[in-house]
């Protein structure tokens, strides 16, 4: 298989879904001529022309109603919102309408909105720019939220994301762009609302996403080399959220560590123990812990910034401490 | 600049509480069955209005109630001036357009009751009407939201190479809102197929436009974008007709979207629970009253000789007979079943 980086794994995805359909379509800002704040874009404006790759004005409200406008009529608009720290800009659009259409109209139509968006810290981008915002959408019915980890599900994800008639935010990990990994051949989707598990293990389970999967996964190595065995669940979709798989795991396990890179109080993180308390308390040997960033605003230091975010040392230490507890 | 433009139709140089334009020598412009046809759909809006006032004291219609009373020309001129392969979206008081589109009223009154026959099966209600085989695209419930919605339907129509227009209708208290501001500046930039049709029935709810508004002729507010803009009086239906029909003219042909100001009035208060007197006097509206769009087109039609005083009886007839009709249906209907209380949250349900 192809080694190529999550950027890359993207920028596939769009091409052959636009070569494959031609109602598919971007919008976003800066991403023609510039080809993306990240480079997602990269050499689709050329290919593609203005009228399928269209640059915007800084107008997140209009940029997303504008692509709910677009698929209500039979569109497949894919929007690219810079960040997710500006997508609040738009949240009227995504909760109030595209959210709400279907239901709201008795079922007579659909909305197949695909919109993009990185989330999550980069590098001393502060405040204003470092925020995981998922969680507000995920608990949206009408929604469906995806946040894939590896360039594989990335380019598998995003497909299946513009192929669906529903709206779908798609979570990019900002980290994530230049993560290379293997990616499958041909054409292929990867169905919205399953989790996976990305490594097996039966002492304990780690539930994660994104870029989180990826630390969970370092951190797993080194249990290993002390002998605990983790196993990886990375959700990829939070919603619809794939509990079974969860609660499967940590029926196997009877431990669980769940870890978001944001504030996890209501987070994801909140979510999935509640979930595993509902549909696994029985077999539970240890309390649920959740792992997430500090509840500040980013600071710019980068000590600071780096204390804020959680490591796969926090992992293991949490891990160990869970797993002693009961030896 | 375009703004010069601003001249053109029927601009008001009176102060907005008292349009005086008279009407232009429009009657001769349709035939006589589409004037009829126009008039009926006036009454046919007053009169289920009212019904649905009754419906809503007797407690058959639940929710918020936002009624047309006294906006009858503004709707039925804007809608019918709207060819039935182009889009139509509104606002939250949505009942007049539904009408005036055609949609069945047992239908739109079911919606009301909250029946499954209802245009939205029951789950969206008086602000949510819709009805996908008119193209008429929803009303919708947030101030100013839809605008964005109806630069995506332009956005597709061109994106299609079709010559389709959307109307958008919205209030004036719409127009405060950041939304409104990026949506007219898109549509003009991109020469988007647009109607951006303003009620402006000079209340937001109790917030007089005069305090709302830095620019309280709303028409004006268009410049900002070069985009033609006119206001016409939104109490006289033919005005009211041609200058939509002028504008979807102009968004077909040439690829210009205009900002319509229609200048009217709502007898009635915000919605069923404003009784409309704490913010306007009784004699505002009695003045207002006194130019009521039915009186004043039927008045047209009668001294034009178009009609007989045994044709409005029967136009009348038939219209409480429709209402009375549309009543009966709503009752007689079920509500949703409760097994389907999950379906339509996501495509594949």
């Amino acid at each position: 298989m192809p080694v190529i980086t999550y950027r890359e794994a993207l920028n596939q995805a769009l091409r052959e879904e636009m070569q494959r359909d031609p109602t598919v379509f971007l919008l976003g800002e800066d991403i023609g001529v510039f080809e993306g704040s990240y480079k997602v874009t990269a050499g689709l404006y050329r290919e593609f022309g203005e009228k399928r790759v269209r640059d915007t004005p800084i107008a997140e409200e209009v940029i997303v109603g504008m692509g709910i406008g677009a698929a209500m009529v039979g569109l497949r608009p894919v929007v690219e919102i810079m960040t997710i720290n500006f997508i609040l800009l738009a949240m009227d659009q995504i909760v109030n309408h595209a959210a709400k259409l279907r239901y709201m109209f008795g079922g007579k139509l659909v909305c197949p909105l695909t919109i993009r968006t990185p989330s999550g810290a980069g590098r001393q981008l502060t405040a204003q720019h470092s925020q995981n915002l998922e969680h507000l959408f995920a608990s949206i019915p009408g929604l469906k939220v995806v946040a894939p980890a590896t360039p594989a599900d990335a380019k598998g994800l995003l497909k299946a994301a513009i192929r669906d008639d529903c709206p779908v935010l798609f979570i990019e990990g900002l980290r994530l762009y230049n993560v290379r990994g293997e990616v499958p051949e041909g054409d292929y989707t990867v169905p919205i609302g399953q989790a996976t598990i990305a490594r097996e293990g039966r002492d304990v389970s780690i539930i994660a996403y994104s870029r989180m999967t990826l630390v969970a996964l370092d951190a797993a190595r080194h249990l290993a080399e002390r002998g605990i065995e983790a196993e990886v669940v990375d959700l990829r979709s939070l919603r619809p959220l794939d509990a079974e798989t969860v609660l499967t795991s940590v029926k196997k396990t009877g431990r669980a560590v769940i870890v978001e890179e944001g504030w996890p109080t209501y987070g994801v993180t909140a979510e999935i123990a509640a979930r595993i308390a509902e549909g696994a308390f029985d077999y539970l040997d240890a309390p649920v812990v959740r792992i997430g960033s500090v509840e500040v605003p980013m600071p710019y230091a980068p000590n600071l910034e780096e204390a804020v975010l959680p490591h796969a040392e926090d992992i293991v230490r949490t891990v160990e401490d869970l797993v002693h507890r009961r030896r | 600049m375009q703004y010069e433009s601003f001249g053109e139709g029927g601009v008001l140089s009176s102060p907005p509480h008292l349009p005086t334009a008279e009407a232009p020598p429009l009657l001769s412009r349709y035939p006589r069955e589409e004037l009829l046809r126009m008039y009926r759909l006036m009454l046919l809006i007053r009169e289920f209005e009212e019904k649905a006032a009754e419906m809503y004291t007797r407690a058959k219609i639940g929710g918020y109630l936002h009624l047309n009373v006294g906006e009858e020309a503004a709707v039925v001129g804007m809608v019918t001036a709207l060819p039935p392969q182009d889009y139509l979206i509104t606002a939250y008081r949505d009942h007049g357009y539904a009408l005036a589109r055609g949609t069945d009223p047992g239908v739109v009154m079911a919606e009301l009751f909250g029946k499954v026959t209802g245009c939205a099966r029951g789950r969206g209600g008086s602000m949510h009407l819709f009805d996908e085989t008119r193209r008429f695209l929803g009303g919708w419930a947030i101030v100013g939201g839809h605008l964005p919605l109806a630069v995506g339907i332009g956005l597709a129509i061109d994106y299609r190479g079709g010559n389709e227009v959307v109307l958008c209708q919205f209030g004036e208290g719409a127009t405060d809102i950041g939304a409104f501001h990026e949506s007219l500046n898109i549509a003009k930039l991109w020469r988007l197929p647009i109607v951006f049709a303003c009620t402006n029935n000079f209340y937001a709810m109790g917030m007089p436009v005069t305090k709302a508004s830095a620019v309280p002729e709303i028409y004006k507010k268009a410049c900002a974008y070069n985009m033609y803009a006119e206001r016409v009086d939104g109490m006289d239906v033919l005005a009211s007709r041609e200058a939509t029909e002028r504008a979807i003219e102009r968004a077909r042909t040439q690829r210009e979207p205009s900002l319509i100001e229609y200048v009217c009035y709502r007898y009635r208060g915000h919605s069923m629970a404003d009784p409309g007197r704490a913010y306007r006097t009784e004699e505002e509206v009695q003045q207002w009253r006194a130019r009521d769009p039915i009186v004043r087109f039927e008045r047209q039609l009668e001294e034009a000789g178009l009609l007989s005083s045994a044709e409005k009886a029967a136009i009348a007839r038939e219209v409480t007979e429709t209402v009375n009709r549309a009543v009966e249906f709503a009752e007689q209907s079920p509500f949703p079943d409760l097994s389907e209380l999950t379906k339509y949250v996501y495509a594949e349900d």
